[in-house]
C-alpha cells in the first residue's frame, strides 16, 4: 500500500517534469532567430509555403502565446511530436524506429560500467596503498579526463582498423542475413566497442566512488565488531562492507542515467549506431529542429522513467529508506 | 601549515599545476609561435608528424598545421571553460544562497527548480540550446552554464544552511544588519573554499562539454577548437590518425590537470576532510 502510494507520487512528479520539459521546448523554439513556423520546418527555404501554412494552422501560431503553449502541450502528451519535413515522416515514428538500438546501447553501457566500476572499486579499496590500488585509481583518473568521443575514435582505430578484432561501425553485418542466435551474436560483437567506450567514463566514476565508500565503511563500528567476533575477512568484505558501500553508488548511478543517454549521441555518431543519438546528429546537420526537440523530449522521458525505476528498486532493496524520509 | 605547503603535499596536484601552467603558456604564446591563422593552409596535406621540420604534429586534410591548431585551440578551451564556469556560478550561487538562507517555501521552490535542471540530460539540452540559438561563443557559454549550475546551487545551499545558525550570524541578526549585508559579508565569504574546489572541477567539465559540442559541429565557426579538429579528422581516421589524436591528447592533459589541481585545492582548503579520505 505504502509502496503503491510512493510509486503514484513519483509518477505524478515524473509527469510534471515532462510537462515542464515540453514547456521548455516550446520557449526554445520561440527563442530561435526567425519565424517559429520556418524554424520548425527546418532549414530556411527548405519548406514550401503550403507546409508552412499547415504548421501555422496546426500550432495556432497566429493565436496568443498561452493558447499556442496549450496546443503544443496537448500535442506532445498525445505523443504527437511534429512532422519531419526533411524525412517526410512523423517525428514519433522516426524515434520509435531508433529507440530499441539506443536502449540496447545505453543499457549495456550502464550494466558494464556499474559492474566493472564496483568490482574495480572493491579491488582498489582492498589493496589500498598497494600498487594495484594505484593502478586502478590512476586509470580511473585518466579515463575520467578523456573525452568520450576521442576514446571512441581511438578504440575504433586500434581494435577495428589496426587489429581487426571488432567491426568498425554499424548495428549488424549488412546483407549477411543472419537469424536467431547467430544474429544476436553478430549484434553483440557490434555492440562491444560502443558500449565499452560509452561506459568507461562512468566506470571510472563508479570505481572512485565505490573505493571511497568502501574505505569509509571499513572503519564503522559494525565492521570492528564483526572482526572482533572472528568473522572471516572475505566474508566481512562481501557481506558487511561491500553491501553497504554499494547503495550510494547505485543511487548515483541511477541519477547519472541522463548523462549516459546524452553521451550516447557521441558514441552513436562515431560508431554509426542507428539509435536516437545518431538521429539527433543527423537532425543537427539538417537543421531539423522538430526531430531535434523530439529526441530531446524522448531522452528526457527515458531519464525520468529510469530515475523512477531506481527509486522504486532502491526502496524495495533497502527498507531503511522509509524510516529515513 | 601554509596553504601552498598543504597543496604541494599532494604530488598529483603539483603535476597538475605544472601541466596547467604549460597549457596556459601555450594559449598565451600561440600568436607568437604561429602568427598566421590556424585555419590557413601552410603546406601539403596529410603530412605525418615529425616528417618535416617545423610541422612536428603533421598537417590535416587541408594542409593546416595541427600544432598551430592545438596551440590556438588552448585559447578557446580555456576561455570558454573559465567564462562558462563564472556564468554558472553567477546563476548557482544566488539560487543556492537564497534557498539556504530563507528556507521554507522559497527553499522548496528553488530546489524543485534545481532538481528539474538536474533531471534533464545535460548534454542533450546543451546541444538543443546551441543548435537553436546558432553556434557562437555566447550560445556555447550560455548552454554550458545552464547545464552546470545545479550542483553549485546545491552546494551553496548546504553550506549556507549550516552557516546561518552559527553564533556570529545570529549576532549579526541581533545587531540589526540588513539581510543582504549578512548574506554577502557574513555567510558567503565562508563558502568560498568549497566553491573554489568545485569551480576548478567545473572548468574541466566545461572544457569536455565544449569539445564534445564542437566535435558535433556546434563550435563557434570562427574559432579553431580541439573538438572541431577531432571531428574534422574523423573521416580520415585510417589515412591520418594524427589529425584527431593530438587535439584529444591536449583535451585529456588539460582536463586531467584541472581535476588534479581541484583535488589538491580540496586537500589544502579542507585539511580535516583530506585526512580521512586517505
Amino acid at each position: 500500500m505504502h509502496l503503491l502510494r510512493f510509486i503514484g507520487g513519483r509518477l505524478i512528479k515524473g509527469v510534471i517534469v515532462l510537462i515542464a520539459i515540453a514547456t521548455l521546448n516550446f520557449f526554445l523554439i520561440r527563442a530561435a532567430p526567425g519565424d517559429p513556423a520556418s524554424v520548425m520546418a527546418g532549414e530556411a527555404g527548405a519548406a514550401d509555403a503550403e507546409f508552412l501554412r499547415q504548421l501555422r494552422e496546426q500550432f495556432g501560431l497566429d493565436r496568443p502565446l498561452y493558447e499556442q503553449l496549450w496546443i503544443y502541450l496537448t500535442d506532445i502528451l498525445t505523443l504527437d511530436l511534429g512532422f519531419s519535413y526533411r524525412q517526410g515522416r512523423p517525428v514519433i515514428e522516426l524515434i520509435a524506429d531508433r529507440l530499441p538500438a539506443t536502449l540496447l546501447l545505453t543499457g549495456a553501457a550502464f550494466v558494464f560500467s556499474l559492474v566493472l566500476g564496483v568490482i574495480l572499486g572493491v579491488l582498489a579499496a582492498r589493496r589500498a596503498g598497494k600498487w594495484s590500488d594505484s593502478a586502478i585509481t590512476t586509470g580511473a583518473l585518466f579515463f575520467y579526463a578523456m573525452p568520450l568521443f576521442w576514446i571512441a575514435l581511438m578504440s575504433q582505430i586500434i581494435f577495428s582498423l589496426w587489429l581487426g578484432w571488432l567491426p568498425n561501425v554499424g548495428f549488424e553485418t549488412i546483407g549477411a542475413g543472419y537469424t536467431g542466435l547467430r544474429r544476436a551474436l553478430d549484434i553483440g560483437t557490434h555492440l562491444i566497442l560502443p558500449a565499452t567506450t560509452l561506459g568507461l567514463f562512468f566506470t571510472a566514476l563508479y570505481a572512485r566512488m565505490m573505493r571511497a565508500a568502501m574505505l569509509e565503511i571499513s572503519g564503522a563500528d559494525f565492521v570492528k565488531t564483526a572482526r572482533a567476533k572472528g568473522v572471516h575477512e572475505g566474508r566481512i568484505v562481501r557481506r558487511h562492507i561491500a553491501r553497504n558501500a554499494i547503495l550510494p553508488v547505485v543511487t548515483l548511478a541511477g541519477l547519472q542515467a541522463g548523462q549516459i543517454v546524452g553521451g550516447a549521441v557521441l558514441t552513436e555518431t562515431v560508431f554509426g549506431w542507428p539509435g536516437i543519438g545518431r538521429l539527433m546528429f543527423e537532425a543537427l546537420a539538417q537543421r531539423d529542429y522538430q526531430v531535434l526537440l523530439g529526441v530531446f523530449f524522448v531522452s528526457s522521458a527515458m531519464v525520468v522513467l529510469f530515475n523512477l525505476i531506481t527509486d522504486v528498486v532502491y526502496r524495495v532493496a533497502d527498507p531503511r529508506i522509509e524510516v529515513g524520509r | 601549515m601554509s596553504f601552498f605547503k598543504r597543496f604541494a603535499r599532494n604530488k598529483g596536484a603539483l603535476i597538475g599545476l605544472i601541466i596547467l601552467l604549460l597549457v596556459v603558456l601555450a594559449a598565451i604564446l600561440a600568436p607568437y609561435f604561429y602568427p598566421t591563422s590556424p585555419w590557413r593552409m601552410v603546406t601539403r596535406p596529410f603530412l605525418p608528424p615529425m616528417a618535416m621540420d617545423g610541422y612536428w604534429l603533421g598537417t590535416d586534410a587541408l594542409g593546416r598545421d595541427v600544432a598551430s591548431g592545438v596551440m590556438h585551440g588552448a585559447r578557446v578551451s580555456l576561455l570558454i571553460g573559465l567564462v562558462s564556469t563564472v556564468t554558472a556560478l553567477l546563476i548557482g550561487v544566488p539560487i543556492g544562497a537564497l534557498a539556504g538562507y530563507f528556507g521554507g517555501l522559497i527553499d522548496d521552490a528553488l530546489m524543485r527548480f534545481t532538481e528539474f535542471f538536474q533531471t534533464i540530460p545535460a548534454f542533450a539540452l546543451a546541444i538543443v540550446i546551441v543548435a537553436i540559438l546558432q553556434p557562437s561563443l555566447y550560445s556555447i557559454v550560455l548552454a554550458i552554464a545552464i547545464v552546470s549550475w545545479p550542483p553549485v546551487a546545491r552546494l551553496v545551499r548546504g553550506e549556507v544552511l549550516s552557516l546561518r545558525s552559527r553564533e556570529y550570524v545570529q549576532a549579526a541578526v541581533v545587531i540589526g544588519q540588513s539581510t543582504p549585508r549578512i548574506i554577502f559579508t557574513q555567510v558567503l565569504p565562508n563558502t568560498i573554499a568549497p566553491i573554489t574546489v568545485m569551480a576548478s572541477l567545473m572548468v574541466a567539465s566545461a572544457i569536455l562539454l565544449e569539445s564534445a559540442l564542437s566535435f558535433l559541429g556546434l563550435g563557434d565557426p570562427n574559432m579553431m577548437t580541439w573538438g572541431y579538429m577531432i571531428g574534422a579528422g574523423r573521416t580520415r581516421l585510417i589515412a591520418a590518425w594524427w589529425i584527431s589524436f593530438f587535439p584529444g591528447v591536449a583535451i585529456f592533459l588539460t582536463v586531467l590537470a584541472l581535476n588534479l589541481v581541484g583535488e589538491g585545492l580540496n586537500d589544502a582548503l579542507n585539511p580535516r576532510l583530506s585526512q580521512e579520505g586517505g
